[in-house]
């Protein structure tokens, strides 16, 4: 029993049928009904909120580089995406792909060309410096005559569905927790932990900097691809640093370090608003006073560097179940967990 | 002579620019933290200003002593309440904190206030006339007032007591306490002193551009952080030389390029030096010893 | 044994100050030198250099053949030269494992896709480099703390997991930065069997700066005194004790007792 947990083959399967069971729950949930319109229509942006966080906590949890211009990546990659399903005339299930991947690839190019010099500070000058371009992203868009300057984009179909969030939620958190566990994701940490030894250990530190820049700024423009369908607008005083600050608060308030933490945060920072609806004028000044609250007594954020892992829980779960039933026939089992 | 107007132009929103940027850069040299409500405060101090002259009739000098009194109040609060349980823990919680604090200040002030702007009434009106051109008045007080500020503020920080002690406290606190320092009464006086600066910024601020609303503090704060880290944040004289660059850039692009673009400029100005010279004009390099 | 590393009139300055000047060594494979020399006479400066962390203003460096000249610190380290720091630099929220994990980094080949996707490449390499891990944290008695944060280990074990570390990225030459710091004396012994056992297993050669002069003089063959950034005696442990420069370097005297 215990080896059939611990094998990768049962891991897989338990995680896959995990991910179709909660998508089977999530379609039953709004087909009777009991989630009703609007709440399945918050079920989008809790999505994209959960690829925006844990594509930053990339760069801001587990390589330790603080970048404050995520809202930056996430405009760029969401005018891609508009501009290109816009022009293009195809199918919804492939052009909405499509779309999404541009606007992912052309925000990992801005990555890629911002990264290369900004990385090359450190701490509050490197923060200092994404902030900086995140706001040149943001007029040069404003400026622009094939981005609708001012007045942005409109008429955008409106392609973005529950399914479509869900599948690029997996993808992203697979990506980015399998990415974690290889060579790859070590020599990532390792700059966190101390550059220096990780350059004296052989990590080609200025290669995995960009790299995780890189590929952190492709998923911020998924995210906005997704975005700009949903709202079927796009207007760029929306992208503006108050946004990345945004992004920022859910990575840290889930915990620096935990792809787990973010994905509670968004979920609870998304419907918290919303939930505080009811109070009206109240509602933001609520939000900010539990955000100040949570960092005064819990600094680390909600979740630490805790990572989830379904296989290891029902692990857990069922070694406490055996050593409950073993001591009650008075043997002890060691109890290992 | 559009040049020569456009150079006092900026010279003028650049004082105010310098006058926000040394609140930062003073906070930074001491506590390590972008304070991000700092832009809050100069909101703060524009709603104190004009609610103590509109509903108390009070004369323009009163409420605008009045309002330095209440930020400089409120930025010792905030530290002593935000910041001060957070010293010890991750630079970026201390981030996230001054955050949340920028959101709950716009956010009280739009509670209280609404997101509607207010009118605000120049305070300094009339105008000086030099040779052909004439300045408003507000453009020589701003610029006038803000060198004498900066002036005692060297004085302050050079040879008093207490500016020795927010300088060696910036240099290392833990040392400082050893050497009898009360680091926390420092602290609160430096978050006192940048609060009360951005009180002044604020009324001149308002006496320019006449408009006040809940957000205001955003853009401002942001700008004026560039221009303390152009300068080389932690330095005064930096802060100040940092605000009247980024002032004069931002007036000669709208006079000769486009206003759409000022913000370009500021932020490409910024990346420029940072990509240049990481510690600013002024600032000093600290290298990591191996 | 041929010669691994070759240094020649090596040199730098900070600013105005000339931090080390005219330094040549040849080390040859499986030999232990010293590095002495009062503070600030330029030890770990060397090290910086030859780990390219510095780069120097003249002089320079060939390790197994190769000229280091303008490379990064990690293509050195590929190269074959490892080091351990004065002030321990593990990374520390990670586990031991991890540790060790990351300096075999090089020595695993799977790309970016295949371990997105976990493709086969992924979960030999990974396997075959945790396998050996463990095997080198047994040398060291430390396969039990594999799991523990490294950061939470005792003082000694952080350092002998310095050594670990850097004997995972495969060295010819391994470098210790005052290993024996804060140690205590029968520590102090145990460090030194460990020391000799490395060499003798690894084959790398050893390169120590060391303030403890008996270890210094228990187990180096040669011995390399620094002051001020200059060489001024070199030789084996009894030709160093006897010798007056060394004398003067540390005691600042013409007479007086051996420095250990």
């Amino acid at each position: 029993m215990q080896t059939l947990l611990k094998s990768t083959p049962f891991r897989y399967a338990l995680n896959a049928s995990a991910i179709i069971g909660l998508y089977a729950v999530i379609m039953l949930l709004i087909k009777t009904g009991i989630l009703n319109r609007y709440q399945a229509l918050m079920l989008i942006p809790i999505g994209f909120n959960i690829i925006l966080a844990a594509s930053l906590n990339l760069t801001a949890g587990f390589l330790g580089q603080l970048p404050l211009g995520h809202a930056g990546f996430m405009s760029v990659g969401g005018y891609a995406a508009a501009l290109f399903s816009m022009s293009a005339a195809l199918p919804t299930n492939v052009e909405l792909p499509l779309a999404l991947a541009i606007g992912g690839v052309v925000a990992a190019a801005f990555g890629l060309v911002i990264g290369l010099p900004a990385l090359r500070l450190k701490g509050d000058y490197l923060a200092i410096i994404t902030l900086g371009f995140g706001e040149i992203i943001r007029v040069i868009i404003l400026n622009l005559k094939f981005t609708g300057g001012a007045y942005g984009l409109k008429g955008i179909g409106r392609q973005t569905t529950v399914t479509w969030v869900y599948i690029c939620v997996v993808i992203t958190l697979f990506i980015i927790s399998t990415l974690m566990r290889s060579r790859h994701g070590r020599a990532i940490l390792s700059i966190r932990e101390d550059e220096i030894a990780a350059e004296a250990s052989g990590i080609p530190t200025t290669y995995y900097k960009v790299l995780a820049f890189t590929v952190s700024a492709g998923f911020a423009g998924v995210a906005g691809g997704l975005y700009a369908h949903y709202l079927s607008i796009m207007d760029p005083s929306s992208f503006g640093f108050m946004r990345s600050a945004e992004i920022l608060v859910i990575v840290v308030l889930g915990g620096l370090g935990s792809i787990f933490g973010s994905v509670v945060s968004a979920i609870a920072l998304t419907i918290l608003p919303e939930a505080l609806r009811g109070f009206a004028d109240y509602r933001m000044v609520i939000y900010s006073v539990l955000l100040v609250g949570v960092m005064i007594f819990k600094p680390s954020g909600l979740c630490g560097r805790y990572e989830f892992s379904l296989g290891d829980s029902i692990d857990g779960l069922c070694s406490r179940i055996r050593g409950i039933f073993s001591r009650k026939g008075g043997v002890s089992d060691g109890g290992d967990s | 002579m559009t040049l020569l107007y456009l150079m006092i132009n900026g010279l003028q929103i650049g004082s105010i620019y310098a006058l926000v940027a040394l609140g930062y850069s003073m906070v930074y040299g001491i506590v390590k933290l972008v304070n991000f409500a700092h832009g809050d405060i100069i909101m703060v101090g524009a709603y104190s200003t004009w609610y103590i002259m509109a509903k108390y009739s009070a004369p323009a000098w009163f409420a605008a002593l009045a309002s330095i009194v209440i930020c400089s109040a409120l930025g010792m609060l905030i530290e002593k309440i935000a910041y001060k349980p957070l010293r010890k823990s991750d630079r970026l919680s201390l981030l996230v904190t001054a955050i949340g604090i920028s959101l709950l200040l716009q956010n009280l002030a739009q509670l209280i206030f609404s997101a509607n702007p207010r009118m605000f009434a120049n305070i300094f009106t009339g105008t000086v006339t030099v040779g052909e051109r004439s300045f408003s008045n507000a453009t020589t007080v701003t610029i006038a007032v803000s060198v004498i500020i900066m002036i005692g503020l060297t004085v302050l920080v050079k040879r008093t007591k207490i500016g020795k002690a927010m300088r060696a406290v910036s240099e290392d606190g833990e040392a400082a306490t050893l050497m009898g320092i009360n680091v926390n009464n420092t602290i609160s006086f430096t978050f006192a002193l940048g609060s009360g600066l951005a009180a002044i910024a604020s009324v001149f601020y308002c006496c320019s551009y006449s408009q006040i609303q809940p957000a205001m503090g955003g853009m401002l704060g942001l700008k004026a952080f560039v221009a303390a880290v152009l300068g080389g944040i932690g330095s005064i004289p930096g802060a100040m030389i940092g605000g009247l660059c980024i002032g004069v850039a931002e007036s000669l692009t709208k006079g000769y390029v486009s206003s759409q673009l000022t913000d370009a400029v500021v932020f490409g100005i910024l990346i420029v030096v940072l990509l240049i010279k990481p510690s600013g004009i002024l600032g000093r390099q600290r290298n990591e010893k191996v | 044994m041929a010669v691994i590393l070759d240094v020649s009139k090596l040199g730098i300055n900070f600013g105005g100050l000339q931090a080390l000047d005219d330094f040549n060594i040849q080390v040859h494979g499986g030999e232990i030198v010293g590095l002495i020399g009062p503070n600030g006479a330029g030890k770990t400066t060397v090290f910086n250099l030859l780990t390219n962390v510095y780069h120097p203003s003249r002089g320079g460096i060939s390790l197994t053949g190769r000229n280091t000249l303008g490379k990064r610190t990690h293509e050195v380290t590929g190269y074959g030269i490892a080091r351990t720091f004065q002030n321990i630099r593990l990374f520390k929220s990670l586990s031991v494992m991890d540790n060790v994990m990351i300096a075999l980094h090089n020595s695993m080949s799977y790309s970016l896709p295949e371990a997105c996707l976990r493709l086969p490449k992924y979960w030999r390499q990974e396997a075959e480099a945790r396998k050996f891990s463990r095997e080198l944290l047994a040398v060291f008695d430390m396969e039990d703390m594999a799991d523990s944060p490294a950061g939470s280990l005792p003082y000694g074990a952080q350092r002998r997991l310095e050594i670990v570390r850097a004997l995972a990225t495969n060295p010819k030459v391994l470098l210790l930065d005052e290993p024996a710091a804060g140690m205590n004396p029968s520590e102090t012994a145990e460090l030194m069997r460990t020391i000799h056992d490395v060499r003798d297993k690894f084959g790398v050669a050893i390169i120590l700066i060391e303030h403890d002069m008996s270890l210094v003089m228990g187990i180096c063959e040669r011995i390399i005194v620094l002051n001020y950034g200059l060489i001024i005696a070199q030789g084996t442990p009894d030709e160093i004790r006897d010798n007056p420069l060394v004398v003067e370097a540390y005691l600042g005297q013409q007479r007086g007792d051996s420095p250990c």
